[in-house]
């Protein structure tokens, strides 16, 4: 890409800059930043794309390259039915890895995200199940608080002891495993009766809700997103080109109404099954809160300030031990959300949860999404996407007849070779 | 704002004595620094320099001596209470995270926010208008990653922030070390506006040439020890360095008759 053509942004001297500082600066903003039209905008994307600033692309790219791959090896993989199967497969996947981003973009790791999601499902298992008879949404809460709990225990030995969170969390794996067998004792079940907690991962909106839910979502987002980019060009800031703003909502718009078509389709063999799957609502919604809170507050703020540069935050007055505190309870947090997911797919809870094989997933989606490891780069958003990925390769195995040896090979070389990009990506950045 | 307090000191140090443990670090040093002027401080490694400004920036305290500030005495417990006065501290490559971007960077820690939501207009404007008041026009957009810039701009930024938060007093540890010599030419201009808007800057440098360019006033640490406060007219390179080094010269400058005497 050449140059120093158009002078964009702030007045630049063009003798100031270098032709090669220049490129450098290009490649470093973000391209809905920096354009003035919408054909800028897409030079500036390609520009960063070729150097290696490509977002989420490589995901989105991946999950591609996953759908072809596996749907040439057996026609039923993109049919209706199997990929709303794959989105709720995904869910679990797909929440752990929201937990995981949090302590990631400080820089640390959660190993016990597995078994802290056991803890949740047992916990709501057992305060709904006969021996207490606790109503559904009190069983929640419980679980919830207790897994927030978990993760404010974990986060306060890390920070007030000093000790490194990945000894600290494996100790927590170990620890809360046990604590899960002695709960579900020799019989190791705990069956699920309430139908609200059931309903969670096996009941769907109606079709008609399915339509007028997705549209109230992507018009509510469609308003905020046009409000927010006029009234940023209108006081002169820097901001998207309003075709870009469009495409952006057309783009959602787009997802939304995909989204619906596929869940919409009658998926059920013997009584009609249809309609988007509450599960997706939710693993939606806590994306909205986990963005927002990492996007739009001064703590998310914080979260990137530290992961980027502990001692410059700490000279910024900010209370570093507080923030990675937080960070390690909104784990625990996301991870219970997820073990109420799992055990109301399974309408039972018992010993057989993976927590070792679910951590190594958890950190994979976020990785896989786009999520550093060295800190300060990711979104809530890598979770979900990295989620589906893996669910992708789980559904795809499965379907082709590979056992489980098969998918836990297949998932570390995905995990690997997204490793490779964040590491390399790192180093090819600019950072004199 | 200048005028009325070129008579007295911004920062008026006093017999400023610290120690840690059996190493005297600073005996009985004196200083003022004045609104509108750049200040260097001068002296060997190990000559004290880091521990006075950073008693100034209420890193340390100090064992013995006064501070005061704009006529009244203070104590300086805490970076917090340094802020709270108007002092300001840039530190070399620590005080920035690479992966914000300017803005985000310059309101770290004072963020503007709308109940829970950060007011992101109202920073950007902000921090758009103090970075063209300092002529610090070389970016190419305040929402680029600091990690994009160069070593120049980081320190423009780092100085600009100070501005932003209404310093009065901006310190400077070795603002130019690192820096290839247009970014060193853009840093150094940038103090020297800084002093002419009527902030007072005390630079840390061990580079002369930059100290002789930018500074009005010249402070020579020895061993702990004050061992001359002069206008940078009265002094040159051969004596700041015989001052840095023995703790006295003999040579006279032009001008030298040791107005300052203090």
């Amino acid at each position: 890409m050449s140059t120093v053509d158009e002078p964009v942004g702030p007045e630049i001297p063009p003798e100031e800059l270098s032709e090669e500082a220049a490129r450098k600066a290009e490649l470093a903003v973000p391209a809905s930043l920096v354009a003035g039209s919408a054909s800028e905008y897409l030079r500036s994307s390609l520009t960063r794309i070729r150097a290696g600033e490509a977002g989420v692309l490589p995901v989105i790219g991946g999950l591609i390259v996953v759908s072809i791959l596996f749907q040439s090896l057996n026609s039923h993989f993109l049919t209706a039915q199997n990929l709303v199967n794959l989105l709720i497969q995904a869910a679990v996947f797909a929440l752990l890895g929201m937990g995981e981003v949090f302590v990631l973009l400080l820089g640390e790791i959660d190993l016990s995200v597995g078994y802290v999601a056991g803890m949740g499902a047992v916990i709501m298992a057992d305060a709904a199940g006969p021996a207490h008879g606790w109503p559904w949404y009190a069983a929640i809460a419980l679980a919830l608080l207790a897994c927030a709990g978990i993760g404010l225990i974990q986060g306060l030995i890390i920070t007030q002891i000093g000790l490194p969170s990945f000894v600290v969390t494996l100790a927590g794996l170990l620890f809360w495993q046990g604590v899960m067998l002695k709960i579900l004792g020799n019989g190791g079940t705990i069956p699920i009766n309430d139908t609200v907690i059931n309903d969670i991962a096996s009941n769907n909106l109606s079709n008609a809700a399915s339509w007028v839910v997705m549209l109230v979502i992507v018009g509510a987002f469609a308003v905020l997103a046009w409000r927010r980019d006029a009234k940023r060009r209108n006081a002169g800031l820097v901001a998207p080109p309003p075709t870009i703003t469009l495409l952006k909502i057309g783009v959602t718009l787009a997802c939304g109404v995909g989204l619906v078509i596929l869940c919409t389709v009658n998926r059920g063999i013997i009584e009609p099954i249809s309609g988007v799957p509450w599960v997706v609502l939710l693993v939606l919604g806590v994306l909205g809160a986990w963005s927002f809170l990492l996007g739009r507050t001064q703590i998310g703020r914080y979260v990137y300030a530290i992961g980027g540069n502990a001692e410059a935050a700490r000279r910024a007055g900010i209370s570093v031990s507080a923030i990675r505190t937080l960070a390690f309870t909104l784990t625990g947090l996301t991870a219970g959300i997820a073990g109420i997911v799992y055990a109301s797919r399974l309408r039972s809870i018992s010993t057989t949860l993976d927590g070792g094989t679910l951590v190594l997933y958890a950190v994979a989606a976020a990785v896989i999404g786009g999520t550093s490891l060295m800190g300060g780069r990711g979104q809530a958003l890598h979770g979900v996407l990295g989620g589906i990925v893996i669910a992708a390769i789980y559904n795809g195995m499965g379907l082709m007849g590979y056992g489980a040896a098969a998918q836990y090979m297949v998932t570390a070389l995905v995990l690997l070779a997204a490793v490779t990009i964040d590491a390399t990506t790192h180093r090819g950045r600019t950072t004199t | 704002m200048s005028a009325a307090s070129n008579d007295t000191p911004l920062l008026r140090l006093r017999g400023i004595s610290k120690s840690f443990g059996a190493v005297q670090a600073l005996t009985d040093v004196d200083l003022d620094v004045r609104a509108g002027e750049v200040t260097a401080l001068l002296g060997d490694n190990g000559a004290g320099k880091s521990v006075l400004i950073k008693t100034v920036a209420g890193i340390h305290s100090p064992d013995h001596g006064e501070i005061e500030w704009e006529g009244t005495p203070v104590r300086v417990r805490t970076p917090r209470d340094a802020a709270a006065l108007g002092i300001e501290t840039v530190y070399q490559d620590l005080a920035l995270c690479n992966n914000l971007d300017i803005v985000e960077n310059m309101f770290l820690g004072r963020e503007r926010t709308k109940g829970f939501v950060l007011d992101e207009e109202q920073m950007e404007t902000a921090a758009q208008e103090t970075l063209s008041s300092l002529a610090v026009t070389t970016v190419r957009s305040i929402r680029q990653p600091v990690a994009s810039l160069s070593g120049g701009q980081r320190q423009s930024v780092a100085i600009a922030k100070s501005v932003l938060w209404n310093a009065k007093l901006v310190i400077m540890d070795e603002p130019t070390a690192a820096l290839g010599v247009a970014q060193t030419r853009m840093v150094l201009d940038l103090v020297r506006r800084l002093a002419d808007r009527g902030h007072a800057a005390l630079i840390i440098s061990h580079n002369m040439n930059d100290v002789f360019e930018v500074a009005d006033r010249l402070a020579v640490l020895y061993l702990g020890k004050m061992v001359a406060v002069r206008p940078a007219s009265e002094m040159d390179r051969q004596i700041a360095v015989d001052l840095m080094t023995t703790g006295a010269s003999s040579r006279q400058s032009a001008a030298a008759q040791d107005g300052e005497g203090g």
